[in-house]
């Protein structure tokens, strides 16, 4: 039945291309968690009256950021091509991904962790300054949880942008659905793998919102 | 305890440099409650930010606890706060963590071992009057418990002087009453010197020993509330007694009288603790060929004795009133003519 729907599907090999799209979103998502995270406090604790104001450290961040959040992604793909070799050894697979996915979407991830952390109340830091609380335990114990929902429901946006970044990063021969809509359906007029493989990839952005809401909703004590 | 010398807070902004505390002198001695009162812009809160090193000074001394903090280094500092805590206007308790978990914070803070803390915290919620509700949110209690808790997370570390930063602004009168006392109960419980800054009389009134009336920056005017009561100097001093000594209504209640009868003598008299007790009243009417007519009458509680007014209008010949008053000026009644200027 399925297979008079779908003739041109090789089950195995679409199975194979979900799992490496799987693979590819859950490593760079958390790598652009850490990545991300680390670059929005640098910009939240640099910007003025903050524990580590620095005018210059922070126009360097925001730079940074801006410079490589504005890139379009498959323009970054390519000029990352000699920092993958280096890092990866390799332009082929999975792993050669990583890096462009990466560069590309910490920065995205670092303007949200920045809104998430502007919109704790100032009253807040204050209070736990006023209890001489260090720097260190400050982003522990008050950034980080109190802007919890904000961090999680960003990366939750972040990660189904990755969805479609490791579709483009097919074009570096990366695998996964993308690659497969692309070379197997679309440029050889099979439109059935096409259609399947867009399924798939709405299904996962589907079960990525839904575990990313509650989440959000869990840990929202407000 | 507390004191401040010669001590100036200047902001640099664009538009300028705004001198929020200028040439502050303040003693404030252990165990006393002790208000700063001013309207908002008076550069009270900057001050009571000095007191724990939020703000430093421009230039001047702080002395707290026998420790100059303002030429100590940020570890030193950080202790100094374990010692001197703060509560707030809008409470500023964090809402990721319980009831319980935000008392423990100061408690993590300051590095305390995690069965010590359950044992403190739940002493501390018995203290404040919210045993039971360790294990709520922030969000799931009335502005008056979030205080409470604040107050309980400023207590954690057994400090020596609380600052309260407009702790009973955002609160209706009754909390406000029930926050009030409990600050008066750990004061006496726990010997701790309080500092608070407000803009209404009435808290002032109700629990300080001394205050400070801050305007633009200067402290105008500082002494005991029953004698600043009593005897207010500068017009805005006059202006915040009037706010709990005086109604709107009485007021209204004047001009009517100044209306009704333009020939008489409108007087107000202060009475202090003991003289509330003294006939002059009916020794004035006995004495004088006087019609004594009582327009309001009120006594204010302070924390440190009774204070009480009384408007009087007082109608006959200009002679007998001019004696009347003479007379009333001699039972060491404080004495002021309110119309007729």
């Amino acid at each position: 039945m399925i297979n008079s729907l779908f003739p041109n599907v090789d089950w195995p090999k679409m199975w194979d291309a979900t799992l490496e799209t799987l693979y590819m979103t859950s490593v760079s998502t958390l790598l652009t968690f850490v990545l991300g995270l680390a670059l929005g406090l640098l910009l939240f604790l640099t910007s003025p009256h903050q524990a580590w104001a620095n005018k210059f450290a922070n126009w360097l961040t925001g730079a940074a950021v801006n410079i490589f959040r504005s890139i379009p992604f498959i323009i970054l793909i390519i000029l990352l091509i000699p920092l993958t070799k280096l890092l990866v050894g390799t332009m082929r697979g999975p792993n050669a991904a990583f890096p462009a996915l990466v560069i590309g979407a910490a920065p995205f991830y670092a303007r949200m962790v920045l809104i998430g952390l502007r919109e704790i109340d100032k009253g807040v830091l204050e209070a736990a300054k006023s209890m001489g609380a260090k720097t260190w335990t400050i982003i522990w114990k008050v950034l980080l949880p109190e802007s919890m929902p904000a961090l999680v429901s960003g990366i939750t946006v972040t990660c189904i942008a990755l969805v479609g970044y490791t579709a483009m990063a097919g074009i570096i021969g990366a695998g996964g659905l993308g690659t497969l809509a692309f070379l197997d359906g679309f440029q050889r007029s099979r439109e059935d793998v096409t259609l399947v493989a867009t399924v798939l990839i709405l299904v996962v952005v589907f079960i990525i919102q839904w575990i990313g809401d509650i989440i959000t909703s869990k840990i929202d004590k407000r | 305890m507390i004191s401040l010398k010669e001590v100036s807070k200047k902001f640099s902004t664009k538009q300028g440099t705004i001198i929020a505390v200028d040439d502050v002198n303040l003693q404030i001695e252990q165990g006393e409650i002790f208000g700063i009162i001013g309207y908002s812009g008076a550069g009270k809160s900057t001050l009571i930010r000095l007191l724990n090193g939020l703000e430093k000074p421009t230039s001047g001394k702080i002395i707290v606890n026998n420790e100059d903090i303002t030429s100590i280094n940020e570890d030193k500092l950080r202790q100094i706060r374990h010692k001197v805590s703060m509560i707030f206007q809008h409470f500023n308790l964090l809402w990721s963590r319980t009831i319980a978990e935000n008392i423990a914070f100061p408690l993590e803070i300051a590095g305390m071992p995690k069965e010590q803390r359950a044992a403190r915290v739940k002493e501390l919620l018995e203290l404040v009057g919210l045993d039971g509700r360790g294990n709520y949110y922030p969000s799931q209690l009335s502005g008056g418990q979030k205080q409470r808790v604040g107050i309980a997370r400023a207590l954690a570390n057994r400090p020596e002087v609380l600052l309260c930063d407009e702790a009973t602004s955002a609160l209706d009168p009754e909390t406000t009453d029930s926050i009030l006392d409990l600050l008066v109960s750990i004061n006496e419980k726990l010997g701790l010197t309080i500092v608070l800054i407000t803009h209404e009389m009435q808290v002032i009134q109700k629990i300080c020993n001394r205050v400070a009336v801050m305007e633009g920056g200067r402290v105008v005017e500082e002494g005991d509330v029953l004698e600043v009561f009593q005897n207010p100097q500068q017009p805005i001093t006059k202006r915040f007694v009037s706010q709990v000594s005086e109604s709107s209504q009485a007021k209204q209640t004047i001009q009517n009288l100044v209306d009704l009868y333009p020939n008489g003598k409108l007087i107000k008299l202060v009475f202090v603790g003991e003289q509330t007790e003294q006939p002059i009243l009916s020794r004035l009417i006995k004495q004088f060929d006087l019609e004594v007519n009582i327009v309001q009458g009120n006594i204010s509680h302070t924390k440190s004795g009774a204070f009480g007014t009384l408007i009087l209008q007082l109608d006959g010949e200009a002679l007998a009133i001019d004696e009347g008053i003479r007379f009333i000026h001699e039972q060491k009644v404080h004495t002021e003519v309110i119309n007729n200027d």
